[in-house]
């Protein structure tokens, strides 16, 4: 009997749970649909109070009041401004950004061609980032002021300091034009340039779909030495928190248990209090992918990167305002994603947010 | 018999101002008793329970002219002939569960790190003896438990599962430092016979770390009074009160007594002198004569 009513205990904790998960991920939706609700506000008001008159855009300056006027109407903005705002949205919505007046193509074309360059981009950055910062940032905490956390301070101060476009001119210069290692600017040579049928518009991906391997060989040429120099970024800043998330862990007294139990202090260290930091690491993690997916707009003009940062900076010097705030969208959406992905992670990897 | 043998035990710091002395020669043995350490914050009490297992980290050090288990000389060892004693031989309860339990691993998950560590073994047998553990410190459902965090159960209970965890190895030897301080003192008694019981069962040496005078003399054989890293008495737990050193004394008088009320308890004055001379040792009359 007792038993069965402890199975009867689990099983109604089960569905408790299942209660508390279904009530969590509709608070994510509902937060989710907020945020999203309020990025939109803002990129509409932007859009009102630039001092760029919409209407010139589409009717040129030599035309007459009746035609501007016709115009002013027809894009609706004689409406009140929540008639304006709800026609934004529901345009969004539906995908419609508009037409870009430089590329005179549809925003959202023009988007789904620049955006994965720069996804790609910034994915690799943020893996090579992670991958060396990390243990980094471990080894430099467990050997406090020894050689390796000399080193790690070092390469993070040069990391912060360095201007971006200076250190990529010189690894251009140094990989490419001295010793030839990786390929020049752009993401492909000219022999691959169109021919790999597009998937994903991420080219490593898709040439690897293709089965192309030499132009999955071309296209990685072109982009390690870009994303080498993001991740180098990304890994002076994840480094530095790494360490400092292990310092503080390493001073908890579970720490000094571990010991007790005679543990390695490989074994303190990573099975302990590395899935301690790997909750609030998350979070940095996330933050930094979010802020190379922003475009790093120098380095995609020295790489000549077709990318969003690029693409965005373009359009606000030549007044484009559908591009703008086109991008502007895109970009605020996958910051708000990536939120909620860490904070999603966050629940799963700490017991006590359950 | 001898389990644990020190003699001139010392922990020096280094720091700005010179060399900090924490423990300043600490001799005793310890049998198969339990042995109560009692001192003021800062008295080098958990200090000393940190070198017997080597956990002083470096730039502290360690000297003494003797420290010695079973015979076999602990002093300074090399990190991996250490971590063999840690746990296996020689474990130790930490003052607080709520943060001497990694909060991110079940509890089952750390008591059967701690036994498979050095009884190795198939996993399932670790289950096994986590929650004969469990039911052995009074987990009434060891089950529900061992699937649980640190954070789903409470002090008292964390503090029982910390015994299970640390005697799982069957150690010989158990620190425990300040073990109930931080327990509602509803559940410290509770806790405190569990420990009792099961350190006496195996046969184990214990050296309970604590600044409760009242507590040690209830609870432990023989009592150690330390004060600025010094021992300054030792003494027969049930002697208590017979004792000869003005530091013990002005400690026991500056606590309330039932059978003797006071209006105004008087404040301990302490003096420098203390810091310095001879260890006051009573001649015992238990199994362990000549005291140290």
């Amino acid at each position: 009997m007792a038993a069965t009513d402890i199975a009867k205990g689990q099983g109604d904790g089960r569905s408790a749970a299942r209660r508390r998960r279904a009530r969590s991920v509709s608070g994510t939706l509902l937060s989710l649909a907020l945020t999203m609700l309020g990025l939109l506000l803002i990129t509409f008001i932007i859009g009102r109070v630039m001092p760029i008159d919409p209407v010139l855009k589409v009717v040129g300056d030599r035309a007459s009041q009746a035609q501007y006027d016709a115009a002013y109407q027809a894009m609706g903005l004689d409406r009140p401004l929540y008639v304006q705002f709800a026609r934004y949205l529901g345009d969004v919505l539906t995908g419609d950004f508009g037409r870009s007046i430089s590329t005179g193509q549809l925003v959202v074309d023009d988007i789904l061609r620049v955006f994965p360059a720069t996804v790609e981009l910034a994915t690799l950055g943020t893996l090579i980032g992670v991958l060396i910062g990390v243990p980094l940032g471990v080894i430099a905490a467990a050997r406090r002021g020894g050689i390796v956390d000399q080193v790690a301070r070092v390469v993070a101060l040069v990391g912060y300091s360095m201007p971006i476009f200076w250190l990529g001119l010189m690894g251009l210069l140094v990989f490419y034009g001295i010793l030839g290692w990786v390929g020049g600017p752009g993401r492909q040579g000219i022999i691959y340039d169109g021919m790999i049928p597009t998937v994903t518009g991420l080219i490593l991906v898709d040439s690897l779909i293709a089965g192309d391997w030499g132009a999955f060989q071309d296209a990685f040429s072109h982009i390690i030495l870009p994303a080498s120099l993001l991740g180098y970024f990304s890994l002076a800043y994840i480094s530095r928190m790494t360490r400092s998330f292990m310092l503080e862990q390493l001073s908890a007294e579970y720490i000094t248990t571990a010991r007790v139990k005679g543990l390695s202090e490989r074994a303190v260290i990573w099975r302990h209090a590395f899935r301690n930091i790997s909750i609030p690491l998350v979070t940095v993690i996330a933050l930094s992918f979010g802020s190379l997916l922003e475009g790093s707009v120098l380095t995609e003009i020295i790489f000549s990167w077709p990318g969003l940062g690029q693409y965005i900076t373009k359009a606000l010097l030549s007044g484009d305002m559908n591009a703008v705030l086109g991008g502007t969208v895109v970009v605020g959406t996958c910051f708000v994603l990536l939120n909620i992905l860490s904070d999603i992670l966050y629940r799963v990897l700490d017991p006590r947010s359950k | 018999m001898t389990l644990l043998s020190v003699r001139n035990l010392r922990v020096t710091f280094p720091t700005r101002q010179g060399t900090f002395e924490a423990v300043r020669g600490v001799s005793f043995d310890l049998g198969r008793e339990r042995l109560g350490v009692v001192g003021e914050s800062g008295s080098g009490k958990s200090m000393t329970g940190r070198a017997i297992l080597g956990l002083v980290r470096p730039p502290g050090r360690v000297t003494a002219d003797r420290m010695e288990l079973d015979g076999q000389s602990i002093l300074n060892l090399p990190e991996r002939r250490m971590r063999r004693i840690r746990g296996r031989r020689i474990s130790m309860v930490m003052q607080d569960p709520k943060f001497s339990l990694n909060p991110v691993m079940t509890v089952g998950d750390q008591i059967m790190e701690a036994y498979r560590l050095h009884a190795g073994g198939a996993k399932h047998a670790a289950r096994d003896k986590a929650l004969e553990m469990l039911r052995a410190v009074q987990i009434r459902d060891p089950e529900r438990v061992m699937a649980a965090y640190p954070h789903e159960v409470s002090g008292g209970m964390g503090q029982r599962i910390m015994i299970a965890m640390m005697l799982a190895p069957d150690p010989e030897i158990l620190i425990a430092d300040e073990p109930t301080s931080a327990l509602d003192v509803s559940v410290r008694t509770e806790v405190l016979n569990i420990m009792d019981r099961l350190v006496r069962d195996r046969g184990m040496g214990l050296i309970f770390i604590s600044h409760d005078l009242n507590l040690v003399a209830q609870f432990c054989d023989r009592v150690l009074i330390m004060y600025a890293g010094r021992i300054v008495e030792t003494l027969a737990a049930k002697d208590l009160h017979q004792a000869r050193h003005p530091y013990t004394q002005g400690l026991l008088n500056s606590l309330p007594r039932l059978d003797a009320p006071q209006d105004r308890l008087p404040v301990l004055q302490r003096q420098d002198a203390w810091r310095e001379g001879d260890t006051i040792t009573q001649s015992l009359d238990t199994e362990f004569p000549g005291g140290l």
